[in-house]
């Protein structure tokens, strides 16, 4: 009876008018997990139109400068629309367009889950809607118009911190609002049972190719593995494949935003407890009453106040490792990434680069660090002008 | 037979919501007593949360608004153990998950049926996770209403089953708030829980209307009447008594006239 748990954490805490959905999604996803030609399908689309696999960058310029650990960066980045976000959102579009659903509907933090979904639904035929923060919406205005461009429809939320949370708040009644043609392509791994499963499955590809291409380069496994979460879907892609081996370390980096000892903050294994909370049991920002905190991060992306229930699980049994990043030490990451190796990373993604900064130094040259660079960072550079004090001409 | 069954001995039940501390402990205080006296046979106090993702706007303005001015769930305890004293109006919490859970399941029932609360509706916790909670409330003897929807098909049976208090049945998919108009697609969801269970049935979502609250009553043995009363409430503030004792008062007659 207690399905979809990840020991204590997850599970299906909907409301009734969600349930019908659920089990509809639920069922529809394993009738078509190991159907060959929906497999066939996906794996088409992300080789065709996502360009994967990513590469595997040795980062060898970091890797010197930093003298220590050998750095490999894991290039999501390069994928269609810019992050991982395109793995989960071809899998579940095209799941629904096997369900029979004519429309999709996503919430968006920094904007690049409500891009991939749009994309997608341009590319599969589908009505599009993305609910947004209206916080959000100004920090990153290019991302609601390219939405725009590509045929969604964007509505900017403004109950609550008008941020991400607040915009899976809105997608969750939209969605029981007009439930029978839509499916809701949920952005991370975490809400209610199926979702955390199906995103981690369309996500774990990440992982998957990490393993087969560090054993190519480099003939053994990673020390450590390293990304940022939020709700947490890049990061449990790419540990998945490695979580039976012991040896590699899994490091979660949370968003501490101007610290974990301030209010200021979104790192939720630092800060938070458990509760329940979006459809699953898990760990969250709260307040002794249980009142969802108002979290702050400068990345949209990690500006959520929860975790998906699996990492919870992975957390309290010790198999991986959260820490929290700042705001300074994720700029200082993203500029550092951008000069040295002449890429730049997503905010969310200079989280991971910091920590991975940090831990590098005290590693051996014998030892590999994989960092899952989840994103590009050219939606990023406005808002780090405006965060260093550079005005530009927009 | 529990309190709430028996509210609907009398014909017609009439079953009303307020978010508790909107605009603030006292006037709930109030509004509670005026609801009661003008003829509502249940009454349901919403327990605010930051995130209520079952609500439409018009509660989920009156939730931020009772957070705001200091509504916390010991000074609904408070309020609830006051009202005691002198009211026998079954009363309810309605909630999410997370304030019961991060209050202490057990402490929370603990302290609900120490104050007189006669039940609980968690819309964020479906039948299958009936269980997180079920326990302490049978062990403090607070009944833990269930949901149907339309939607719910081949689960209505084992949910009807389950079911205390009364049965809550969602009129029609969405969030709680206003329709202009309502479907009967609830009717033969509450057909199907009838072979299953003879528990009170009472529809809720939507309803605010005299004549919407005489077509659902058909259908069931109460309606439940939420945002339309939130309303009333967000508009005139301190002074909402009047207007919404009036209000209860005529939707009662609407009922009861069937």
């Amino acid at each position: 009876m207690r399905k979809g748990r990840f020991s204590q954490y997850g599970g299906q805490y909907a409301p009734e008018t969600m349930m019908g959905a659920l089990q509809e999604l639920e069922r529809e996803y394993r009738r078509w997990r190991n159907d060959p030609t929906f497999e066939a399908e996906l794996a088409a689309l992300l080789k065709n139109y996502a360009g994967r696999p990513s590469l595997l960058y040795y980062a060898e310029k970091m890797t010197r400068d930093l003298g220590g650990a050998k750095i490999y960066l894991k290039r999501e980045d390069l994928n269609h629309t810019g992050s991982h976000k395109i793995n989960n959102v071809l899998g579940q579009t095209l799941l629904a367009k096997k369900m029979g659903k004519t429309r999709v509907i996503a919430e968006t933090g920094a904007g690049q889950h409500g891009v991939a979904t749009a994309t997608a639904a341009a590319l599969m035929d589908m009505e599009c809607e993305v609910f947004m923060g209206k916080e959000d919406t100004a920090r990153q205005a290019l991302n609601v118009y390219r939405m725009q461009l590509l045929g969604a429809k964007v509505h900017p939320v403004t109950s609550g911190t008008q941020t991400l949370k607040d915009a899976v708040n809105e997608t969750m009644r939209a969605w029981v609002t007009r439930i029978a043609d839509t499916h809701y392509v949920l952005g991370s791994v975490m809400g209610p049972h199926p979702f955390p499963t199906i995103v981690r499955d369309y996500q774990r590809i990440i992982g998957a190719e990490i393993k087969a291409q560090i054993l190519a380069a480099e003939g053994k496994l990673p020390a450590a593995i390293l990304a940022c979460v939020g709700g947490g879907s890049n990061a449990i892609g790419a540990f998945y494949d490695f979580i039976t081996d012991q040896s590699v370390r899994l490091i979660g980096c949370e968003a501490a935003g101007r610290g974990v000892d301030t209010a200021e903050t979104a790192a939720t294994i630092a800060t938070g407890k458990v509760g329940i909370f979006h459809g699953m049991k898990s760990l969250f920002c709260q307040d002794d009453f249980g009142q969802i905190a108002p979290v702050y991060s400068i990345s949209a992306g990690l500006d959520y106040p929860g975790i998906g229930p699996e990492h919870a699980m992975l957390w309290e049994k010790g198999r991986a490792e959260y820490v929290p990043v700042t705001d300074d030490e994720a700029v200082a990451a993203f500029e550092y990434l951008s000069r040295t190796e002449g890429i730049i990373p997503a905010i969310e993604s200079a989280h991971a680069v910091a920590h991975a900064m940090t831990i590098a130094k005290e590693m051996t040259p014998e030892q590999i660090i994989v960092i899952n660079l989840s994103g590009r960072g050219d939606k990023d550079v406005a808002a780090i002008a405006r965060y260093k004090g550079v005005s530009l001409y927009e | 037979m529990s309190k709430i069954k028996n509210a609907f001995g009398k014909g017609k039940a009439l079953i009303a919501y307020i978010t508790g501390g909107d605009p603030n402990i006292e006037t709930t205080g109030r509004l509670i007593r005026a609801i009661a006296a003008a003829g509502a046979d249940l009454i349901e106090i919403g327990i605010p949360f930051s995130d209520p993702i079952a609500e439409g706007p018009v509660i989920q303005g009156a939730s931020a608004r009772a957070l705001a001015a200091g509504c916390t769930t010991d000074r609904l305890f408070d309020l609830v153990m006051e009202l005691r004293k002198d009211l026998e109006t079954p009363l309810l919490f309605m909630t999410y998950a997370n304030p019961v859970f991060a209050y202490g399941t057990e402490r929370f029932m603990q302290r609900s049926a120490a104050a007189g609360i006669d039940g609980l509706i968690i819309p964020d916790t479906p039948y299958e996770e009936r269980e997180e909670f079920a326990g302490a409330c049978r062990q403090y003897g607070i009944d833990l209403l269930s949901m149907v929807a339309p939607t719910s098909a081949d689960r209505v049976r084992q949910i009807g089953k389950a079911a205390e208090g009364f049965l809550y049945c969602v009129s029609s998919l969405g969030v709680t708030g206003v329709r202009t108009k309502l479907t009967d697609e609830i009717a033969s969801v509450i057909k199907i829980v009838r072979e299953e269970s003879d528990l009170p049935c009472a529809i809720g979502f939507g309803i605010s209307t005299p004549e919407q609250a005489k077509q659902m009553a058909a259908y069931a043995d109460g309606v439940i009447i939420g945002s339309a009363i939130v309303k009333l409430i967000a508009e005139y503030g301190e002074n909402s008594i009047e207007p919404v004792a009036a209000y209860i008062a005529q939707i009662k007659k609407a009922i009861t006239e069937q």
